[in-house]
C-alpha cells in the first residue's frame, strides 16, 4: 500500500463515520494526488470557494462541531492565508477556553513550482503553540500522523510532499558506529539524503541518517543523541522549507541538549522565480554531498590547525 | 467624499410598532438592556479604580441590539466578538463570571484567559472570541455546516471589510446555513468612521450575495419585527446603526452620544404607560448588579 493509498483509506473510513473533509477544487482531476476518496457531497466532502482566509475558519468551526475536518490545503504557500484562523483560533481555543478544537491539517508541498506553491512552509504552524506538526513520507507514518489526531483533540498540522504519494516502503534509521556526520532530514529531504548517503560512502565519507517524523513537539531521541555521539563532525538538519525556520529550531535543540556542533540546509532565503534558473528547490543529493563536504574540510582543516 | 449612510436614529422607523408588540416582551427586552447597562457601569467603574486590569471593551450605548436580538432570535449558538458583554449578558450568561473573568480570577467564564475580549458560556451556547477582529463570522459559517443548527454571528462596522467575513458570507448563502449575522454598525473602527473606511453597505453586500438584509437603527422594536421576518429565510443579516457611548477601549468619552437609544425606550415604554414597571425593572437591575459586583470585588482591595 502507497502513502496516497493510506490516505485515502484513512480518509475514507473517517467520512463513513460522519466525519468530513474540506478544501479546495478536491474533486478536481487527480483527486489531490489519489489521496481523495471519490465520494460525494452527502459523504461528507465538502467543496470550499476560493475565499482562503475564511475556508480556514469554515475547518476550525466544523472542529468546534464536533466534525472532526480533514482540511486540505493543495499548496503549503497558500498557508499564509489559510493557516491564519486555524493557528490563531483552533490551536488556542483549548487553552484559552477548555474547548478542543481539533482540525486535521493536510498540508501538501512539492518543489519547483515557483515563489508560492513551490517548497514546505511548515514553520508557519510551528511558531505557534498548541498545535503539533509533523512531516510523514511513508504509509506508516501517515497512519501514525491519523492515529495520534483520533487519540487527542488537539488540532495537527501534517506537512506532506507530493513525492511521498507513491512510496510504498517504510524508511529506517542508518547508524554507524563511527561517522563522520548526522544527517537529520525532514520530509523529501529524506529521499535525497538516501542518495546523498550512496554518493559520501564512495567518497569515503560515512553519515548516519535520522529521519525525522516530528517537527513539534521535537524530542532529542536517544537515538540522536547516540547517533551524534558517533559523529566527528557533529550533525546537519534537512529541511525543504526556509532555513530561517524550524529547521534551526531543530538544530538549536539538539545543539543544546548534546553540545554537538550544528548545521542547517533547507530553502535559500530568497524568493524563488519560475525560471528554472531562479527556482529555490528543496536541497538536492547533490547540494547535501556539497554542503557535508564543506562540513568535514572546514573541520578537518580546524583540527589540523589547532595540532 | 459622497456618503451612502443615511445614518440616523430613525432609519427604518415605523409607525406605532411598539404597540404591536406585548407588553411582556417590550418589558423583557427592557430588562436585559438594564442588565447590560447597569453592568457596564459597575465595569467602569471598577475599571477608573484600577480593581479591573485587563482592556476593556464596553457595549454602553449598544444594549438595545442585543436585548432586542436575544428575545427575538433566542436559543442560538452565538459567535460574537470582542465587545460583546451585552451579548452575554442578554442571552443569560453568568455575570457573575462574566465580573470574575473582568478581574481576572480563575472563576471567570474564561479562566482569566480571555479577558474583557474572550469571553465564553457552553451553557448558553456562546463560543470564545480570540480578539482576531471578524474571525468568528467564518468560524460560525463552519460551525452551522457542521451542525445545521441555528447560529448567531454578531460582527462590527470594522469586522464587515474583513475579507474574509465577506468570503464566509457568500459561503452561507451557498450552503443555505440557518444564519443570521447581526452587524452593530457603531460607524466608528476606534475613531475612524465608516465614510472615511469604505463606499458600501454591508447590507446591501450581503444582498448582493443572495441573502435578506436591512440596513436599520437601534430601535429593539424594528430590530425584532425584522428578525421576525428574516428568520423564515435564513441565512439573512442586519445592519443596525448605533452608538457607543464609551471609547473603543477604556472607559474614556469624547462628547455626548449621538442618540442614546435607552432614554428613548425607556420614553417609548412611559408613553406605553409602564411607567411602575420601568421604574421596577430599573430598580432590580441596579440591586442585583451592584451585588453581583460586591460580590466580585470582595477580596480583591
Amino acid at each position: 500500500m502507497t502513502s496516497a493509498e493510506t490516505i485515502r483509506e484513512f480518509t475514507r473510513k473517517h467520512l463513513k463515520k460522519g466525519g468530513v473533509v474540506l478544501g479546495q477544487c478536491l474533486t478536481a482531476v487527480g483527486w489531490v494526488g489519489g489521496t481523495v476518496p471519490e465520494m460525494r457531497e452527502e459523504d461528507g466532502l465538502i467543496e470550499l470557494s476560493i475565499s482562503d482566509v475564511s475556508n480556514g475558519g469554515e475547518a476550525v468551526g466544523l472542529a468546534l462541531a464536533g466534525r472532526r475536518p480533514i482540511y486540505i490545503v493543495r499548496y503549503q504557500g497558500f498557508q499564509c492565508y489559510n493557516a491564519a484562523l486555524i493557528i490563531n483560533y483552533a490551536a488556542r481555543s483549548k487553552a484559552m477556553w477548555g474547548v478542543p478544537c481539533p482540525v486535521f491539517v493536510r498540508s501538501i508541498g512539492m518543489d519547483g513550482s515557483g515563489p508560492v506553491t513551490g517548497g514546505l512552509h511548515h514553520s508557519i504552524f510551528t511558531r505557534m503553540p498548541g498545535i503539533p506538526v509533523c512531516a510523514p513520507m511513508t504509509p506508516k507514518e501517515y497512519q501514525k500522523a491519523w492515529d495520534h489526531f483520533l487519540s487527542h483533540d488537539d488540532p495537527i498540522c501534517v506537512s506532506e510532499h507530493r513525492r511521498a504519494f507513491p512510496i510504498n516502503f517504510e524508511m529506517r534509521n542508518s547508524l554507524h558506529r563511527k561517522a563522520d556526520l548526522t544527517l537529520l532530514a525532514i520530509s523529501a529531504t529524506r529521499l535525497e539524503a538516501l542518495d546523498a548517503l550512496k554518493i559520501l560512502e564512495k567518497e569515503g565519507v560515512v553519515c548516519n541518517l535520522i529521519h525525522l517524523f516530528w517537527l513539534k513537539p521535537f524530542v532529542v531521541t536517544k537515538e540522536i543523541k547516540k547517533a551524534l555521539a558517533s559523529s566527528r563532525y557533529g550533525g546537519l538538519v534537512l529541511d525543504g522549507d526556509f532555513e530561517d525556520g524550524v529547521v534551526k529550531t531543530i538544530a538549536h535543540d539538539i545543539n543544546s541538549e548534546t553540545g554537538a556542533s550544528m548545521h542547517v540546509l533547507g530553502l535559500e532565503e530568497r524568493t524563488a522565480g519560475y525560471a528554472p534558473h531562479l527556482d529555490n528547490p528543496a536541497p538536492s543529493a547533490e547540494r547535501i554531498c556539497e554542503t557535508v563536504r564543506k562540513i568535514v574540510r572546514k573541520q578537518t582543516s580546524r583540527k589540523r590547525a589547532m595540532q | 467624499m459622497k456618503s451612502l449612510h443615511k445614518r440616523t436614529k430613525n432609519l427604518g422607523h415605523i409607525q406605532g410598532l411598539s404597540r404591536k408588540f406585548s407588553k411582556k416582551i417590550s418589558l423583557e427586552v427592557f430588562k436585559r438592556m438594564c442588565i447590560s447597562r447597569n453592568f457596564e457601569l459597575k465595569v467602569k467603574k471598577a475599571y477608573e479604580e484600577k480593581s479591573v486590569k485587563v482592556p476593556i471593551y464596553l457595549s454602553l450605548g449598544q444594549e438595545s441590539v442585543s436585548a432586542a436580538v436575544s428575545v427575538a432570535f433566542p436559543k442560538p449558538y452565538i459567535f460574537a466578538q470582542y465587545r460583546s458583554h451585552d451579548i452575554y449578558l442578554a442571552y443569560g450568561g453568568d455575570p457573575l463570571a462574566l465580573a470574575d473573568e473582568l478581574l481576572s480570577k480563575s472563576s471567570g467564564c474564561s479562566g482569566g484567559m480571555g479577558g474583557s475580549v474572550g469571553i465564553q458560556a457552553p451553557e448558553i451556547g456562546m463560543f470564545g472570541h480570540n480578539g482576531l477582529v471578524g474571525d468568528q463570522v467564518p468560524i460560525a459559517v463552519g460551525f452551522a455546516l457542521g451542525t445545521n443548527k441555528k447560529t448567531l454571528a454578531v460582527l462590527g462596522d470594522g469586522a464587515a471589510e474583513e475579507d474574509y467575513v465577506l468570503g464566509a458570507l457568500g459561503y452561507a448563502v451557498q450552503r443555505k446555513l440557518p444564519m443570521l449575522f447581526v452587524c452593530f454598525d457603531n460607524n466608528l473602527s476606534i475613531l475612524t468612521e465608516v465614510k472615511i473606511r469604505r463606499s458600501w453597505k454591508i447590507a446591501e453586500v450581503a444582498r448582493g450575495f443572495g441573502m435578506d438584509a436591512v440596513d436599520i437603527a437601534d430601535d429593539p422594536w424594528v430590530i425584532m419585527h425584522h428578525i421576525q421576518k428574516l428568520q423564515k429565510k435564513l441565512p439573512a443579516l442586519i445592519n443596525v446603526h448605533t452608538v457607543r457611548h464609551l471609547w473603543h477601549t477604556g472607559t474614556g468619552i469624547d462628547g455626548p452620544p449621538e442618540w442614546n437609544r435607552y432614554e428613548m425606550v425607556r420614553g417609548e415604554l412611559l408613553r406605553l404607560g409602564y411607567e411602575r414597571d420601568v421604574v421596577r425593572i430599573e430598580k432590580a437591575a441596579e440591586v442585583s448588579t451592584t451585588a453581583i459586583w460586591d460580590h466580585a470585588l470582595r477580596g480583591l482591595k
